[in-house]
């Protein structure tokens, strides 16, 4: 209890991760309440008004086919996030398993999953991403095993070193001595010790995950056509790049203010949690 | 150290091996028959048969692999068979331009990055300082494709100071570096970050050792230890970092070619990939791997040759 009072309390401090949390807080608000902020429906057409400049009516102006570009932006805000918090709790899943099996279990299966490891790193993430989809159906389901299977390793990395830090611990040799299964002592030993570093990789690796979402549908591999995706709003900006710079604004503000709240709000949890890896990237 | 970088190069090799094998064998048992994918739904049953006879597509994916790895070794990367022409053609024509395009990102993110970092660390908790650790923030917070659209949009299409697209005329040194100019600002801006903070890092480490201040004792003036002596060390762990970030660099490279629609490894790749050739892709994906994983052994080996405690490490 107090622990986690000592936490936010040494969050809220650093001004840096206030303004990480406020923008935050501010994209999940307008994520979830998309619909009720939206001045228009978000796939409204209206040819005749392609192309406008910011008005009142139009905040942020309106694209190719005249649909409303903020209310767009909004709406690609939630499959942003969607992407983001599933595979980031996939993938972490994922590495958090098979990190502590690598750290807890024997020499061989360590190597193997190491292995394994440094394998997934070899994959460039673009073009791992354009590879796959050419023989996957287009969709959010491809844009998220891609982004598992590019970052599910790093995960892993972090939690096999804890483990292997932690179980050389005296307290986990005298849990062992009174009988503990090797179960037990990853449950309740192990895995609550690691959850600290974890936690910051996540933050930082939540705007990395939304970027590649980002990126695939600015390449036309990421979500459905017609979908609202701060990826296709600057790919439809890329292609009219002539006529109107608004929607390559519209698309890539949110895009960089995810980033630098997330970014902030790592290195500020960075600081607080783990001040052994300051400095450290 | 021999044996320590001939271990490491033949995990490489392994890595390799299975990487491209496993995304091979994905390729091959996915459901779907590529031929029907490649040749189009008007394809006769001949057109087919021929199609997979080419590509050996009914023997076993252990063959397959094992026959895309015989020819690998002799230099083969496979025949582009929608285009008639080898596979290596396009790719070898392509990886000159990304190489010079990531070459120019570092080239100039690793001069400004070391520079912003050293002073930093010179001037420390200054507002010099706190603005370029905040300006470092932003510039690895923005998107390297972001940073491309909009410098397209600023400095080519409303400004019209730089080419919009292309590489340049072929022959024409002074043209291709000014057509260089704008894709590799984008995707270097990020790693000018990045540099900037592990210099400083490192700097403020190096400067509270022992020699340094030995120097500072000798009464060796201070900006000679800074630049000279801490900054021949800070260095190094920036190189390394940068070693393994090809990778990264090797995905921004797939955004600026398209966006500053230039040639290259991620242009052909992209172009591959919507047009459902299948060898060429494997092609790149196999090159840009080899690429990235020759990067990492480099790394490791100056990395070895700094620190000899790291050759006995795993």
């Amino acid at each position: 209890m107090s622990f986690r009072y000592t936490l936010a309390g040494r969050l809220l401090r650093d001004p840096l991760a206030v303004l990480g949390l406020s923008i935050i807080v501010l994209l999940v608000l307008s994520a979830l309440f998309a619909d009720h902020l939206s001045p228009h429906a978000y796939a409204e057409l209206n040819i005749a008004n392609r192309f406008a400049s910011p008005s009142l009516e139009h905040w942020l102006g309106t694209d190719n086919l005249g649909r409303d570009t903020l209310s767009r932006v909004l709406q690609g805000g939630r499959i942003a996030l969607l992407v983001g918090i599933l595979s980031v709790v996939i993938a972490g899943g994922i590495g958090l398993l098979l990190g502590t099996l690598a750290g807890f279990g024997p020499r061989w299966l360590d190597n193997t999953i190491l292995f394994l490891f440094d394998t997934m790193r070899a994959y460039p993430t673009i073009i791992l991403a354009l590879a796959l989809a050419t023989l996957m159906p287009r969709g959010l389901s491809t844009v998220i095993i891609v982004v598992v299977l590019t970052s599910f390793s790093e995960y892993g990395r972090v939690a096999r070193t804890q483990t292997q830090s932690l179980r050389e611990h005296e307290f986990i040799a005298a849990e062992r001595a009174l009988g503990a299964s090797s179960i037990r002592i990853i449950l309740r030993h192990i895995l609550p010790n690691i959850l600290g570093p974890f936690f910051i990789l996540v933050a930082i690796n939540l705007p990395v995950v939304i970027t590649i979402e980002a990126g695939m549908s600015f390449l036309g591999v990421g979500v459905p056509p017609g979908t609202p995706s701060w990826g296709s709003t600057l790919k439809d900006g890329f292609d009219h790049i002539r006529t109107t710079p608004w929607l390559i604004l519209g698309g890539g503000i949110p895009l960089i203010l995810v980033t630098i709240g997330f970014t902030f709000l790592g290195e500020a949890l960075r600081d607080v949690l783990d001040p052994k890896l300051r400095g450290e990237r | 150290m021999g044996l320590y970088f001939l271990q490491r190069f033949a995990l490489a090799l392994s890595i390799l091996f299975i990487a491209v094998s496993a995304l091979y064998a994905i390729m091959v048992m996915l459901p779907g028959d590529p031929t029907s994918v490649l040749l189009g739904p008007r394809a006769t049953e001949e057109m087919r048969a021929n199609y997979a006879l080419q590509m050996g597509l009914n023997d076993p994916v252990i063959v397959q692999i094992l026959n895309f790895w015989g020819r690998i070794i002799n230099g083969d990367l496979g025949q582009d068979v929608l285009r008639n022409r080898p596979v290596s053609e396009p790719v070898l024509q392509a990886l000159p331009y990304t190489a010079a395009l990531i070459a120019a990102a570092i080239i100039w993110s690793a001069t400004l990055g070391i520079l912003l970092g050293a002073l930093s660390a010179a001037k420390r908790n200054t507002a010099f300082d706190r603005i370029t650790g905040i300006l470092s923030v932003a510039f690895i917070a923005a998107p390297s494709f972001v940073v491309a659209l909009w410098s397209l949009l600023v400095f080519a299409v409303l400004l019209r100071w730089f080419p919009a697209i292309g590489a340049g005329e072929p022959g024409n040194l002074p043209d291709q570096l000014y057509h260089l100019i704008l894709p590799g600002f984008a995707i270097g801006l990020s790693w000018v970050g990045y540099i900037a903070r592990i210099v400083r890092a490192s700097m403020l480490e190096v400067m509270s050792e022992n020699h340094i201040r030995t120097a500072s004792a000798f009464g060796i003036p201070r900006y000679r230890i800074i630049y000279i002596y801490a900054l021949r060390v800070a260095v190094l762990p920036a190189v390394t970092v940068l070693g393994v970030g090809v990778g990264g660099l090797l995905s921004s490279a797939v955004f600026a070619e398209i966006v500053f629609a230039r040639p290259g490894i991620g242009k052909l790749i992209y172009e591959s990939v919507t047009s459902r050739n299948y060898p060429v892709v494997m092609g790149c994906m196999l090159v840009s791997i080899g690429f990235f994983l020759t990067c990492t052994l480099i790394a490791d080996f100056i990395n070895a040759l700094l620190d000899p405690r790291l050759r006995s490490k795993k």
